[in-house]
C-alpha cells in the first residue's frame, strides 16, 4: 500500500528539505545547467518570458508591414524590397502572398507562441512553485522539456518564414482546403508542413507543461494551503493548464488528420475541389467543416488560456494595490470555473455563416451569451475591490486597471457577435478584428504586462523603471483603443477582414484615411513597446535594486522568499499557511501574510 | 461525522496529496484524460463523416479473412478480429496481475506478468500487421478503396482512411505501452523498483496499458461491428 513515506520521498521537491542540501546543490551548477537546460522553475519562466518577448517583436514587426500596406496601399517603400526582399516586398510594396504570409504568421504567433506559452508559461512556471509554498514543479524536468519542445517549435516557425514559397498563408487557423492542397497558394507548399510540424510540438509543450501545472497545484501545496486559500492567480493558472490539457489533444487530431490529407491522398476535410491550372480533384466525401469544428474545439478554449492567466494575475494586483481584499473570492473561483467549462461549449459560435444548422446555432447563442454572466461577475468584483481603497497607481496597477477597462469595452462587443443573427453581418469583418484584439489580444498583453511589472522584483531583484512603464501604459492604452475602436466602425460598415487592398473597392475608398491613421498609431505603439523591452534588459543589470523582501507588502508566499531565491527558494523550512492570500486592512493592520498563524483574539474573514 | 469533517479538510489543506497519490499518477490521469479526448476527436470525426455518407462497406464482408485461410474456404467474419481483441484483453488482466504481484513486493511475479503482457501485445501488433497487409493487398489503403458500400453501391475512400487513420494510431499506442513495458521490466530485473521500495512505476505504465485496451473496444465496436 502507499504509504505516507513513498509519497514524499522525492528529494529535493518533498516538504521538509533543510536548507543543507541546497546548498550542497548549488556546488555543480555549470553555466549550462543553470541559464540553458535549467530545471530550476524560475529560470524556466524567464526563458519563456525572454522568447515569448522575441515572438511578440517578430509577430508585431509583422503587422506593423502589413499595415504599411493597409494604410498605404498606394506608395512605394523602396528600403522594403533592399531589407526584405523581392518575394515580400517587390518594388517597395507588400506582395499579396507576403500580405498573407505576414497576416497568418502574425496571428499564429501571437496566439500561440507569445499569449500562450510567453503568457501562461512564464507565470505558471513563475508563481505557481512560490505562491502555493513548493520547492519546485513536480516534475523539473518535465518542465525543461516543456520549455525546449516551445523552443523548437519556434524554430521550426522561424524556418518556415524563410523557405522559398515563405511561409504558410491561409490564416492563422489554417482552414482546408487552402491548407490541405499545396497547389492552393504558395504558402500552403513547404510553409504549411513546417506550420503544421511546429504546431505538433508546440501541442507537446503544452501537454509537458500542463500536466506540471495540474499536478504541482493538487499535490506540492504547502501544509495549510489548502485550495480556498489560493490566491486566485494560481486558480486561474489551474484552470487554463487543465483547459489546455482537454482541448489541444483535439487540435491535434485535427492536424493529424490534416497532414493525412496533404500527405497520403486521403479525403478528410476534401471533397468536389477544382484548383486552377490543376482541375478537378479525385477526392470525395470528406468536409472542409469537420476541421472547423476540431479547430475551434481547440480555438474556443484557447481563448480563455490566453485570458484566465492574465484574469488571475489583475485579480491579485489589483487586490494589493488597493490594500483591501479581493471582493468576492468564492465568486471569483467559481466563475474561474464557470468560464473553464462554458469554454467547451461555444466553439460553434465560430461557424454560425458555415451552413451550421440555425436550430443548433440558436442553442450556441445561448451558451456564448450566458459567459456573459461569470464575465460580468468578475468585472463587478474587480470593481468592487477598486471601491474606496487606498490605491497605489504603481504601473502594475495602471495595467491591471487598464486590463480591466479592455475586458468590459471588449466583452461588450462580444455579447454582439454571439447572436447568430447578428453575425451574418458581422463575422469575418473588422467589427470581429477589433473585437478579439480588444478583448483577447491587448487585454490579455496587459494582464501580461500588469505581470511583469508586478513580479519583475521578485525575478531579478531589481525594480523597473517607473516612468518609462507610466509612459508605456498610457501609450499602449490611449493607442489600443485609437487603433481598434473605429475598427469597430469599420466592420459595421461591412468593412471585410483579410483584404489586401481597400483602395480597389468603391465602398471601401472612403475608410483610406483611417486605414493610414490606424497604421501610423500602430506603428507608434509598436516603438513603444521597444520602451517597454530597453526597460526590461537596463533594469535586470542596472535597475534599481530591491532592498526589502516585500517590497508591495503583499501578502502571498512568493514574498517570503530571499530576494533572489536560489533553486528551492525557501533557503529553510517552507513556510506553513495559516490564512487566505487577502487579509488587506484586516483588523487595523495594513497587511497580513500567509505564513503569520491567526492571533487569539483575530475575527474570521 | 465531525471527524470524518475534519479528516477530509486535512487531505485538501496542503502539505500532501489530496487524493493519496504521488503526482505522477496524478499527471498520468490527466495525460489520459488528454489522450481520451485525441481519441474522442478521431471518433467523433470518424461517426460523422459516415452519417453524411450514404452508404459503408460492411465490415463483415471486408474482415473475413485469417492467416493461412484455404483458398475456397469459407469466410470467416470477424474472427481474426475477435481473436486480436481478446489478446488484447487477456493481456489486461495479466497487466492487472503484474501491479498485484508489485503491490506484494513480489519481484517474480511482477516479472512473469509483464512478460506475459508483453507478449500479449506483440501479438496484437502482429496480428494488426498481418491483416493491415492482407488489406494492402486486397488494395486497400489511405486514399484506395477497393470495397463496394454494404448496398453495392460506389463507395468513397473515408471506410479506408479512417481505418488505417485510426487503428494506425491505436497501434502506435500499443507499440509505446509494449516499449513501455519493456523498459518496466527491465526496471524490474534491474531492482530498480526493489531499492526504491515500491512499484508504483508498475502501476502507471498499467493504467496506460488498460487505457490502451479501453480505446480498443471502441474501436473494435466502431469499426468492425455496426
Amino acid at each position: 500500500m502507499i504509504t505516507e513515506a513513498v509519497l514524499h520521498n522525492h528529494d529535493v521537491r518533498g516538504h521538509d528539505v533543510h536548507s543543507e542540501d541546497h546548498h550542497e546543490h548549488h556546488h555543480h551548477e555549470t553555466f549550462i545547467s543553470k541559464y540553458v537546460f535549467s530545471m530550476d522553475h524560475k529560470m524556466i519562466a524567464k526563458q519563456f518570458l525572454i522568447t515569448g518577448m522575441v515572438w511578440a517583436i517578430v509577430g508585431g514587426l509583422m503587422s506593423v508591414l502589413f499595415r504599411l500596406q493597409l494604410g498605404y496601399p498606394n506608395e512605394s517603400f523602396p528600403w522594403l524590397e533592399d531589407l526584405l526582399g523581392k518575394w515580400w516586398a517587390e518594388k517597395g510594396h507588400i506582395t499579396p502572398q507576403a500580405y498573407y504570409a505576414l497576416v497568418t504568421t502574425h496571428g499564429t504567433v501571437l496566439v500561440f507562441f507569445v499569449l500562450t506559452a510567453g503568457l501562461s508559461g512564464t507565470f505558471a512556471n513563475f508563481l505557481i512553485p512560490l505562491q502555493i509554498g513548493a520547492r519546485d514543479m513536480a516534475s523539473p524536468f518535465m518542465n525543461m522539456l516543456s520549455y525546449w519542445f516551445f523552443f523548437l517549435a519556434g524554430v521550426v516557425m522561424m524556418c518556415s518564414i524563410f523557405v522559398e514559397n515563405g511561409p504558410f498563408s491561409g490564416g492563422w487557423t489554417a482552414y482546408p482546403p487552402l491548407s490541405a492542397l499545396g497547389d492552393a497558394s504558395p504558402g500552403s507548399k513547404t510553409g504549411m508542413d513546417l506550420w503544421l510540424t511546429s504546431m505538433s510540438l508546440f501541442i507537446i509543450s503544452s501537454l509537458l507543461g500542463g500536466l506540471n501545472y495540474i499536478a504541482t497545484v493538487l499535490n506540492m501545496r504547502t501544509k495549510g494551503m489548502s485550495m480556498t486559500r489560493l490566491p486566485l492567480t494560481i486558480w486561474a493558472l489551474f484552470f487554463t493548464a487543465v483547459l489546455g490539457v482537454l482541448s489541444f489533444p483535439v487540435l491535434l487530431s485535427g492536424c493529424v488528420l490534416l497532414i493525412f490529407d496533404r500527405n497520403f491522398g486521403t479525403s478528410f476535410y476534401l471533397s468536389d475541389l477544382f484548383v486552377n491550372g490543376v482541375g478537378a480533384l479525385p477526392n470525395e466525401g470528406g468536409s472542409a467543416i469537420l476541421f472547423q469544428h476540431l479547430f475551434w474545439f481547440l480555438g474556443h478554449p484557447e481563448v480563455y488560456i490566453i485570458l484566465l492567466p492574465a484574469m488571475g494575475m489583475v485579480s491579485e494586483i489589483l487586490s494589493v494595490n488597493s490594500r483591501k481584499p479581493i471582493f468576492g473570492y468564492m465568486a471569483m473561483v467559481g466563475s474561474l470555473f464557470a468560464i473553464a467549462i462554458l469554454a467547451f461549449l461555444v466553439w460553434a459560435h465560430h461557424m454560425f455563416v458555415t451552413g451550421l444548422n440555425p436550430f443548433l446555432g440558436s442553442v450556441f447563442v445561448l451558451l456564448t451569451l450566458l459567459i456573459a454572466v461569470p464575465s460580468a461577475i468578475k468585472v463587478f468584483n474587480w470593481l468592487t475591490t477598486l471601491w474606496k481603497g487606498s490605491i497605489r497607481f504603481t504601473p502594475a496597477m495602471m495595467f491591471a486597471i487598464g486590463f480591466v477597462s479592455l475586458f468590459i469595452s471588449g466583452g461588450l462587443t462580444g455579447i454582439w457577435l454571439g447572436n447568430s443573427a447578428l453575425d451574418i453581418h458581422l463575422h469575418d469583418t473588422y467589427f470581429v478584428v477589433a473585437h478579439f484584439h480588444i478583448v483577447m489580444g491587448v487585454a490579455s498583453m496587459f494582464g501580461m504586462f500588469a505581470g511583469i511589472y508586478h513580479w519583475f522584483p521578485k525575478m531579478y531583484g531589481k525594480y523597473l523603471n517607473n516612468t518609462l512603464g507610466y509612459i508605456h501604459f498610457w501609450a499602449t492604452i490611449v493607442g489600443a483603443y485609437l487603433i481598434f475602436w473605429p475598427m469597430h466602425y469599420q466592420g459595421l460598415a461591412g468593412m471585410p477582414r483579410r483584404y489586401y487592398d481597400f483602395s480597389n473597392w468603391e465602398s471601401f475608398k472612403d475608410s483610406a484615411s483611417i486605414n493610414a491613421f490606424l497604421s501610423t498609431i500602430a506603428m507608434i505603439v509598436f516603438m513603444v513597446q521597444l520602451l517597454f523591452l530597453f526597460n526590461f534588459f537596463y533594469s535586470i543589470f542596472k535597475g534599481r535594486k530591491v532592498t526589502t523582501k516585500n517590497p508591495w507588502e503583499s501578502n502571498t508566499l512568493e514574498w517570503t522568499t530571499p530576494i533572489n531565491p536560489g533553486h528551492g527558494n525557501w533557503p529553510g523550512e517552507i513556510p506553513e499557511v495559516h490564512r487566505w492570500a487577502y487579509d488587506y486592512g484586516k483588523d487595523g493592520k495594513e497587511f497580513i501574510p500567509q505564513d503569520v498563524p491567526l492571533g487569539h483574539d483575530e475575527s474570521q474573514h | 461525522m465531525s471527524t470524518t469533517a475534519v479528516h477530509n479538510t486535512k487531505w485538501w489543506s496542503g502539505g500532501k496529496s489530496p487524493f493519496n497519490l504521488e503526482y505522477g499518477k496524478v499527471m498520468m490521469w490527466y495525460f489520459l484524460m488528454s489522450d481520451a479526448f485525441t481519441f474522442g476527436a478521431f471518433l467523433i470525426a470518424y461517426g460523422t463523416s459516415r452519417f453524411a455518407t450514404n452508404g459503408w462497406p460492411d465490415p463483415n464482408h471486408v474482415f473475413s479473412s485469417y492467416p493461412f485461410k484455404a483458398e475456397g474456404s469459407a469466410a470467416a467474419p470477424l474472427v481474426f478480429v475477435s481473436f486480436m481483441t481478446f489478446v488484447l484483453i487477456v493481456s489486461s488482466v495479466t497487466m492487472v496481475l503484474a501491479v498485484q504481484a508489485g503491490h506484494h513486493q513480489d519481484k517474480k511475479g511482477v516479472v512473469r506478468n509483464l512478460i506475459l503482457t508483453i507478449i500479449g501485445g506483440a501479438i496484437f501488433l502482429g496480428c494488426q500487421a498481418w491483416e493491415w497487409t492482407h488489406l494492402h493487398a486486397e488494395g486497400a489503403w489511405w486514399g484506395l478503396n477497393p470495397f463496394t458500400n454494404a448496398d453495392g453501391t460506389h463507395a468513397t475512400t473515408n471506410f479506408t482512411n479512417f481505418f488505417f487513420t485510426i487503428t494506425g494510431f491505436h497501434g502506435f499506442h500499443v507499440f509505446s505501452g509494449v516499449i513501455i513495458n519493456i523498459v518496466m521490466l527491465i526496471m524490474t530485473l534491474n531492482n530498480t523498483f526493489e531499492k526504491k521500495g515500491h512499484y508504483l512505476m508498475i502501476e502507471k505504465a498499467g493504467l496506460y496499458w488498460h487505457f490502451v485496451d479501453l480505446v480498443w473496444v471502441f474501436v473494435f465496436t466502431l469499426f468492425y461491428l455496426v
